[in-house]
């Protein structure tokens, strides 16, 4: 009984920085829609930004006031974020801005490597609070009490600064019709950077205050992302009392878990999530998000027409010249671009349901990895040839995105989103926890192509031949009626569905398609790699080919490759230097703000005013 | 001759709000039947039940002799049931005959083909309906570039693609100019006329109203008031009192002066 009070406690209190992390991210999207990748790095920095500052401050007061400080020093960063990254991209398509926020993590990743160095840092103990109570004789940290108690002050402060005030009237108001708040003489640039300081600020706070139990590392941006993404979907956009109850369910739930299943704890989190998706699809006690509600931002889209005569011959001189890549050069550019052409692949899978169908899915990751990994174990316990594994690979893929997207197509739009990062999570969980088939962290080695193909440049051409030919095959689909008929389901699913048309059936089967392109990407990877490991099942993979998705250009049809191709050259190039990823986020950012219609579109808008493109006559 | 849709006992309730009571009406084949009523009445109501929008909590909607109430609006299209939006809804990454082609592929179950281009398929058909409202030298025009009436033709057209028996109209002039509305409804009575289908529509302008239809519903509360010709409901008492008050206020206002 004393274990079980105890055990309560720990997770009550590992939920104060939980909650504050994620009530920041539901603040920020819900009155800028922007889906913040970079929170966990600011959650980080106030670790970081907490500890020098717990260093030069002495006592009592300087401990506290050290965490205070790092909120709002992490709150102003936030807001030097907002104004130089987010305001020149706010008027770009919807989402668009996380590719800003995913280039924020990386450099932010750089710089706290620069400034603390490598090695994790051990966060000081609290003064006056460094020992234990002890309850029905279970030691219970003094300062996870404190944290308890500290917790429901912030979240009333929050609570009532959101209900109570004017700027919170004005921020509730934003978030539900912030063209309307506009309309009425708000300052909205202000009112977005006041929301993105105290967004910040609280996820700050939140690293600082788990500094004693935690400390800070180099990690916990990503560790946090997850778990707090699944709170606030669990708890529901916007809530700050589901947020509450979530973050404190998802931490009970996670210091039971690693008590009595230490080998799930990591599923269990997710499984819960989508639970409470499948019965309350908005969160526990979120609202229903109504849809076209924020209405398109940006250009229209295009209609789209089938290549022309010209630009097919330029296409087939490129297949050309990568064709015969092998006679020509070396064996590191042989497999530089079969590595290349596979993420080609993958990314186009991705960009395929989200430019057409408008699915964006944080978890595409999971048939990627999933199809690697069903070859993989093919090969490893049933001695499967690579021919078979790489049928299998895609077809494995298919069958776990039939499953997951008859789930996940419940729900939409962001929530569609979460529930995708969910699954991408279980799986990735999975192989990561169940070592004894997975092989765990260590991953499935040996993993080779069979003899005749074993030399690179065989195998590169067997990559090149369905990575190419899968992407002209998802090309083809676009312009064929399917296509079509996923475009009707994203533009107006009212009339679509008044003409016969079964939308959701419809987004099962892209789903599905797109799963079984990225499960052919996974199984040509593994083969070329020899080995694969549960990183590849990892958020920050899906992420990936989230980002170069956009970065080429959601709103074209070749952005998927284009930015692949770009984005894995660049990071090939970039990676030989120290501080690649502040040099690669900066690039990103960079990008981002100067073509917001993503590099094909930039490119084609560049075109046209030159002359070498004809302008439609509708979009002059 | 038996009636192409008919629609008995309707009645759908939101808590202890009635929004439609127990309405049943006929609509005889080419025959363009206006339903109208003050804000509130339960027009939308009444037609998101006959489009599979809604469910209705009792009653039943025979199209041809079939009961449709209930059934998925997809299915009730199925049946040759065509519609037009109050607020247009259109595809807006599309040309505009492109529109129209996708309603013909949906009718001719093409949507899970890949192996076709389908800007091809069904063209003369596509360019043929927008030829009868007028659209064909936009065919080729960015969608999202329109302007509000040519949409509403746009929408009228695609409702058209898979030869409808009955056509539900909600609205069909909402938000256009004077002019247009009344070119809109002459176009939508020259194609009742031409090809023989049925027209159930709501609408708020009475000029509209009175000068096309040829029989008129009045809903008001959740009820049907009066039923009957142009001229029925023209000099129809209770129709009057609900369009401009029955002077409550008025007969008051004269009685506190007598007093």
């Amino acid at each position: 009984m004393g274990l079980f009070i105890a055990q309560i406690l720990t997770g009550l209190a590992n939920a104060g920085a939980l909650f504050m992390v994620a009530s920041g991210l539901s603040l920020i999207f819900g009155v800028t829609r922007v889906v913040n990748f970079a929170h966990g790095s600011f959650y980080m920095l106030g670790a970081y930004v907490g500890y020098s500052l717990m260093q030069v401050l002495p006592g009592m007061v300087g401990f506290w006031g050290a965490i205070l400080l790092a909120g709002i020093i992490v709150g102003l960063i936030g807001v030097i974020v907002e104004i130089c990254v987010l305001r020149p991209v706010y008027s770009a398509p919807e989402l668009f801005q996380l590719v800003a926020t995913f280039g924020v993590i990386l450099v932010i990743q750089d710089l706290a490597l620069m400034i603390w160095g490598p090695q994790d840092l051990l966060g000081p103990r609290a003064p006056g609070l460094k020992g234990v109570i002890r309850i029905m004789g279970e030691p219970v940290p003094q300062y996870d009490i404190a944290l308890i108690v500290i917790t429901p002050f912030v979240a009333f402060a929050l609570w009532y600064l959101i209900t109570k005030t004017r700027i919170g009237t004005l921020v509730r108001a934003a978030t539900q019709d912030r063209e309307m708040v506009s309309a009425l003489g708000v300052n909205q640039a202000w009112l977005f950077t006041g929301v993105f300081f105290l967004g910040c600020a609280l996820a700050g706070l939140g690293g600082a205050l788990q500094l004693p139990k935690g400390g800070a590392d180099l990690l916990m941006d990503f560790t946090i992302l997850g778990s707090v993404f699944v709170v606030v979907v669990i708890g529901g956009m916007g809530s700050l009392p589901g947020a509450y109850l979530a973050a404190v369910i998802i931490s009970v739930l996670n210091v039971f878990g690693v008590t009595y299943a230490p080998q799930s704890t990591l599923v269990l989190m997710f499984l819960v999530m989508v639970v409470v998706l499948m019965f309350r699809p908005f969160g526990l006690l979120g609202k229903e998000e109504v849809a076209g509600e924020h209405g398109q931002v940006g250009e229209p889209e295009r209609p789209i027409k089938p290549a022309g005569n010209r630009i097919r011959l330029l296409v087939a001189a490129g297949l050309l010249i990568l064709g015969l890549l092998p006679l020509y050069s070396g064996n590191f550019a042989v497999v530089l671009v079969t590595d290349i052409l596979i993420f080609c692949l993958f990314a186009a899978s991705l960009h395929f349901m989200l430019g057409q169908g408008g699915l964006v899915s944080f978890g595409h990751a999971a048939f990627f990895g999933g199809g690697a990994y069903a070859a993989a174990l093919f090969v490893t316990y049933a001695d499967t040839p690579m021919e078979l594994a790489l049928v299998l690979a895609p077809i494995c893929a298919g069958l776990a995105a039939i499953v997951i997207g008859w789930v996940c197509l419940r729900s939409t739009g962001v929530y569609f989103a979460m529930l995708t990062l969910a699954f991408g999570q279980l799986l990735w969980s999975l192989a990561f926890q169940w070592g004894d088939v997975t092989g765990g962290d260590d991953g499935l080695v040996n993993i080779w192509p069979s003899d005749w193909a074993s030399d690179n440049s065989v195998y590169y051409y067997i990559a090149f031949f369905l990575c190419t030919g899968g992407i002209l095959l998802l090309r083809q689909a676009a312009h064929a009626p399917f296509g079509y008929a996923m475009r009707a389901a994203r533009d107006s699913a009212r009339q679509a569905e008044a003409m016969g048309i079964n939308t959701k059936r419809i987004q099962l089967v892209a789903f599905t398609f797109a799963g079984i392109m990225a499960g052919l990407a996974g199984g040509l990877f593994v083969f070329s790699k020899g080995s694969i490991f549960p990183n590849e099942l990892e958020t920050a993979r899906s992420f990936d080919a989230l980002i170069v998705v956009f970065l080429g250009g959601v709103k074209t049809l070749s952005g998927g490759w284009v930015g692949a191709a770009f984005f894995e050259g660049i990071k090939d190039y970039l990676t030989r230097f120290e501080y690649w990823r502040f040099a690669l986020g900066l690039s990103i950012i960079v990008v981002v703000i100067l073509g917001p219609e993503g590099i094909v579109g930039s490119l084609r808008k560049a075109g046209e005013r030159f002359g070498l493109l004809k302008v439609p006559e509708d979009a002059k | 001759m038996s009636p192409i849709l008919s629609v008995r006992n309707l009645s759908r309730s939101f808590g202890a709000i009635k929004a439609v009571d127990d309405v049943s009406f006929d609509l005889a084949k080419g025959e363009l039947l206006a339903l109208i009523g003050p804000n509130g009445a339960g027009k939308s109501t009444c037609f998101n039940m006959l489009m599979g929008q809604l469910k209705p909590s009792s009653g039943t909607v025979e199209l041809m002799g079939k009961n449709i109430a209930g059934m998925q609006p997809r299915k009730i299209w199925r049946m040759g049931v065509g519609r037009t939006f109050q607020i247009t809804a259109t595809y807006a990454s599309m040309t505009v005959v492109e529109n129209v082609q996708m309603a013909l592929m949906s009718y001719h179950r093409k949507l899970y083909s890949l192996t076709t281009f389908a800007y091809k398929l069904y063209r003369d058909e596509a360019l043929a309906l927008l030829d009868t409202v007028g659209m064909a030298d936009q065919a080729e025009r960015h969608c999202a570039v329109l302007a509000y009436g040519d949409l509403k033709r746009l929408e009228l057209a695609v409702a058209l693609a898979h030869d409808p028996i009955l056509l539900l109209m909600d609205e069909p002039t909402a938000g256009m100019a004077p002019r247009e509305r009344i070119a809109l409804m002459q176009l939508t009575a020259d194609i009742l006329d031409a090809k023989g289908i049925s027209i159930l529509f709501t609408e708020h302008d009475m000029d509209v109203v009175f000068a096309h239809a040829h029989r008129i519903m009045v809903l008001n509360r959740g009820q049907l008031i009066a039923n009957g010709s142009v001229e029925e409901i023209r000099t129809n008492p209770q129709v009057q009192e609900v369009y401009l008050g029955g002077g409550t206020l008025f007969n008051a206002a004269q009685e506190d002066v007598h007093a």
